[in-house]
């Protein structure tokens, strides 16, 4: 993750240089209607201008480049973050301009090569835990505004071995494999039938932002499956839910506003952003213009409803469910009160809240566990925290305390067994013990 | 209804009616009153007192407060008046400013950090910084522009005297400004015990209550009792916490099944009516540095020199007797008047509501602070706190304390950092 000092800048410059990315976009847009060769200019950019770096600044923020490629506690893009797959531990490398152990050696071609197809440097091919399955949509001159601000990043001298992976995913050339069956290159290709803000978001979203990469479900190799693309799924032991116009559990009741608000500043009357979607608000979505905020949500709320339909909700009769909302009375009411609506901006709402009726109740179980801390953004500061139960709570108790979450209020779904809380408690011990 | 007593110079029903002038209402509504605080009320009420709800920093609903942070209601759970609170309803720094600071680039917070001394320069007027310890026992210097020693009142005069900064008092000169003029605060209380009624009282808040402030100040003429200043009162209900709070009628053993048999009797239908007082400033009462005990640093400890005076034992007398009265037409089956007597002990706990010590004036000989609680003596050190206070008066020292550093804050800004110096001539 970036350092404190380098957040704060960023926070603290983001007005000015959000202002400038849009009077960049505007001259990126007056270019375009010059003379002949600017398509050529635009392919090229020149990356000493102040305007290229800047905007290249703007599209790592947005891309969210750092929070991979920086260390815990490290300096920004140094590499080192460690990428927990299912198939091992990848570290991100180095992409300060360091010739020899960053990418102050490459030509732009190979960086814009390494980016949207995953073949890095020396013919090498990169783990799609890059997102160059996403990547691929960006263009050119995006891509090489990049390249332009890196180079303008402090060089610094850091040999991180990235691959950690064990055998025989350690053999990068079952990667060619694995993009024959599941990569699709291509630059993203506007929908002349939709609205320019549409196709904005689009690119954001499904090139840029890579929100897929958490949201969208994936097959047994890793591969997305598209056929349920943005419909949650399980990263890191994080359920990342489903993006879909599913009124349920999605974000059907959302409204363009509330999404644009949610990513601006981590809240809205709905949710409050944690776990890795907190690092995603702090280290991107909160540092984006508003214009591509709303150019999000437009395209979001576009996306027709998926995942599960409604399942039967657990009876309140169930032993599990009486259990449940005993220890939930009594632990949980105070703050996201007895009829579950909780306190806007400060304790999540659960009833018919979208998130407590995940196909997976993964992060709830794990912020029952774990405790949360909310994200804090200049918009809304408070970011608060709720606190780790795991010491007082069983795995049977657990377990009755999320059932009832989720089948309580009109909400319906799954049961969670005792078993799958003391898996999670498990895992989540043995990362803690790891160094 | 936000139970303001004074609105822009207009008398608000249901307020304090002696209470300064507001600009504006409170932004929460007064929290809902228990039991015992509502009938309280309605005794003091038909006794031609002014009940109104005490002011508080307790939420009665959420609120965004004008820096963007959110703090929740308040579930009356009756542990904050001693704790942290868990639900973000508690007004104290950590939930209302610090995550807005702890944002900013030029903040930093140094946690589990003790400040040991401020340095001064060679000329002895001018702080070059402090020298603090961490946890692993280290000493650092930390340089600074301008120092604010913002501890608690005791340790802000410490660190005064440790540092040797203004002439230490001398009880036997009455010379001297640093440990001079410390004032305590007079509480005293009347139980009440009930034979019909049930207060729940652990359904509490820090200071949720009934209040009348007809016998405080100059609210109400003194002219045949014998002492000046005076207090509020009220049935305030702050917790019932299990051991802590275990009620029995005067005359119950102190212990065995007798004892519990009482606590269990009483425990829900006994109620503790208060009154908090002022204490004036007397020149036998001071602090000064322990010639015997030291920290663990070796430094010497805080030494309190205190007894109650005759005008404040009289004055606990007649504010108990008032209290006793509004209680008395509660129709307890029995009440226990509990007003401060006798010489001074520091146990049983009384009061955190200590003050003076390094108190604001007009006179570099007879105080430490100018008006704008700039130190006489060194010009770029200011003090906030209840240690400027040249007496307690019969109100908690906080929002006082809050507007002293708002007073001093304003003048540093408008015209310190323009021109470093001191800003009352001496």
């Amino acid at each position: 993750m970036p350092s404190r000092n380098h957040l704060m800048l960023r926070s603290a410059q983001r007005a000015r240089l959000e202002a400038r990315a849009t009077a960049m976009q505007l001259l990126l847009a007056a270019a375009l209607l010059l003379v002949a060769n600017a398509a050529v200019r635009a392919q090229n950019p020149d990356k000493q201008a102040f305007e290229v770096i800047e905007h290249g600044r703007y599209m790592a923020t947005a891309a969210d480049c750092a929070a991979c490629h920086t260390a815990t506690g490290g300096q920004p893009f140094t590499g080192g973050g460690a990428l927990e797959t299912p198939f091992g531990i990848l570290l991100a490398p180095n992409i300060t301009p360091d010739v020899e152990t960053g990418i102050g050696g490459w030509t732009d071609d190979q960086f814009v090569e390494a980016v949207r197809t995953g073949i890095g440097h020396g013919g090498i091919h990169l783990y799609p835990a890059m997102p160059y399955t996403y990547y691929t949509k960006m263009t050119r001159e995006d891509v090489i505004a990049i390249r332009a601000y890196l180079d303008t990043v402090q060089p610094v001298r850091n040999l991180v071995q990235a691959n950690q992976l064990p055998f025989p995913f350690n053999q990068r050339e079952v990667m060619v494999g694995w993009n024959e069956l599941y990569f699709r290159p291509g630059e993203f290709k506007p929908d002349p039938g939709k609205s320019a803000e549409w196709n904005r978001g689009a690119y954001l979203v499904e090139g840029v932002e890579h929100c897929g990469l958490c949201h969208t479900p994936k097959n047994a190799m890793g591969g997305d499956e598209n056929s349920q693309a943005m419909q949650g799924s399980v990263l890191q032991n994080w359920y990342a839910p489903n993006l879909t116009g599913n009124r349920r559990i999605g974000i059907g009741d959302w409204t363009v506003e509330d999404i644009a608000l949610y990513l601006k500043t981590g809240r809205n009357s709905y949710e409050i952003a944690s776990g890795p979607m907190a690092d995603a608000v702090t280290h991107s979505t909160s540092h984006l213009i508003d214009a591509d905020l709303r150019a999000i949500a437009v395209y979001l709320k576009d996306l027709p409803p998926g995942g599960s339909e409604p399942t039967q909700p657990v009876s309140a009769q169930d032993p599990a469910m009486q259990r449940g909302q005993a220890i939930y009375n009594e632990r949980c009411a105070a703050c996201h009160t007895v009829a579950g609506v909780g306190i806007v901006g400060l304790f999540p709402r659960l009833s018919g809240a979208p998130l407590a009726q995940q196909s997976q109740a993964t992060s709830l179980i794990r912020v029952v566990l774990e405790g949360s801390r909310a994200v804090a953004t200049d918009g809304a500061p408070t970011g608060p925290a709720m606190p780790s139960f795991a010491w007082q709570l069983s795995d049977a108790d657990v377990a009755a305390v999320v059932t009832y979450i989720r089948n309580a209020w009109g909400n319906a779904a799954a049961a969670v067994s005792a078993s799958e809380v003391a898996n999670l408690r498990q895992t989540l011990h043995r990362q803690a013990q790891a160094p | 209804m936000r139970h303001v007593g004074n609105l822009k110079g207009q008398k608000q029903p249901f307020g304090n009616p002696f209470e300064g002038t507001r600009s504006r209402p409170y932004p929460t509504p007064a929290q809902k009153q228990p039991y015992g605080p509502v009938l309280w009320a309605e005794a003091a009420k038909e006794m031609g007192y002014s009940p109104f709800p005490q002011p508080s920093g307790n939420l009665s609903q959420a609120y965004t407060n004008p820096l963007g942070v959110t703090l929740g209601p308040c579930t009356y759970c009756g542990f904050c008046e001693r704790f942290g609170c868990g639900n973000y309803s508690k007004a104290s720094p950590q939930t209302t400013i610090l995550p807005l600071l702890m944002r900013r680039t030029n903040f930093e917070a140094r946690t589990e950090c003790e400040v040991t001394r401020i340095n001064l320069d060679n000329t002895g007027k001018r702080a070059t910084g402090v020298t603090y310890v961490d946890t692993q026992g280290r000493e650092w210097e930390q340089p600074a522009e301008m120092v604010f020693l913002c501890a608690f009142q005791m340790f802000n005069v410490q660190l005064l005297l440790l540092s040797g900064i203004g002439q230490p008092y001398d009880v036997n000169t009455g010379q001297g400004v640093i440990g001079r003029n410390y004032s305590y605060q007079v509480t005293s209380s009347v139980q009440a015990f009930f034979d019909n009624k049930i207060f729940n009282p652990f359904i509490a808040s820090g200071a949720i209550g009934m209040c009348i402030d007809d016998y405080n100040g100059d609210n109400f003429d003194h002219g045949p009792y014998g002492f000046v200043g005076g207090g509020y009162m009220g049935m305030v209900q702050p917790n019932a916490r299990p051991i802590e709070v275990t009620p029995t009628p005067p005359g119950t053993p102190q212990w065995g099944a007798a004892w519990k048999k009482a606590v269990k009797d009483n425990y829900l239908s006994t109620i503790l009516p208060a009154t908090h007082g002022s204490c004036y400033s007397y020149r036998n009462c001071y602090l000064d540095l322990d010639p015997t005990y030291k920290d663990r640093f070796g430094r010497p400890l805080m030494r309190l020199t205190f007894d109650f005076h005759e005008n404040e034992l009289k004055m606990s007398q007649f504010l108990t007797d008032r209290l006793a009265e509004i209680v008395q037409r509660m129709d307890p089956r029995q009440i226990a008047k509990l007003p401060r007597t006798g010489h001074y002990s520091i146990v049983p706990y009384q009061t955190t509501h200590t003050c003076g010590g390094a108190i604001m004036g007009t006179d570099p000989k007879t105080s430490a602070l100018n008006r704008y609680l700039q130190s006489w003596d060194v010009h770029n050190l200011f003090v906030t706190g209840a240690t400027a206070f040249p007496q307690n008066a019969g109100y908690n020292p906080t929002d006082t304390v809050a507007a002293l550093a708002y007073w001093s804050l304003d003048a540093i800004h408008k015209q310190y950092l323009r021109t470093p110096g001191p800003l009352v001539p001496a």
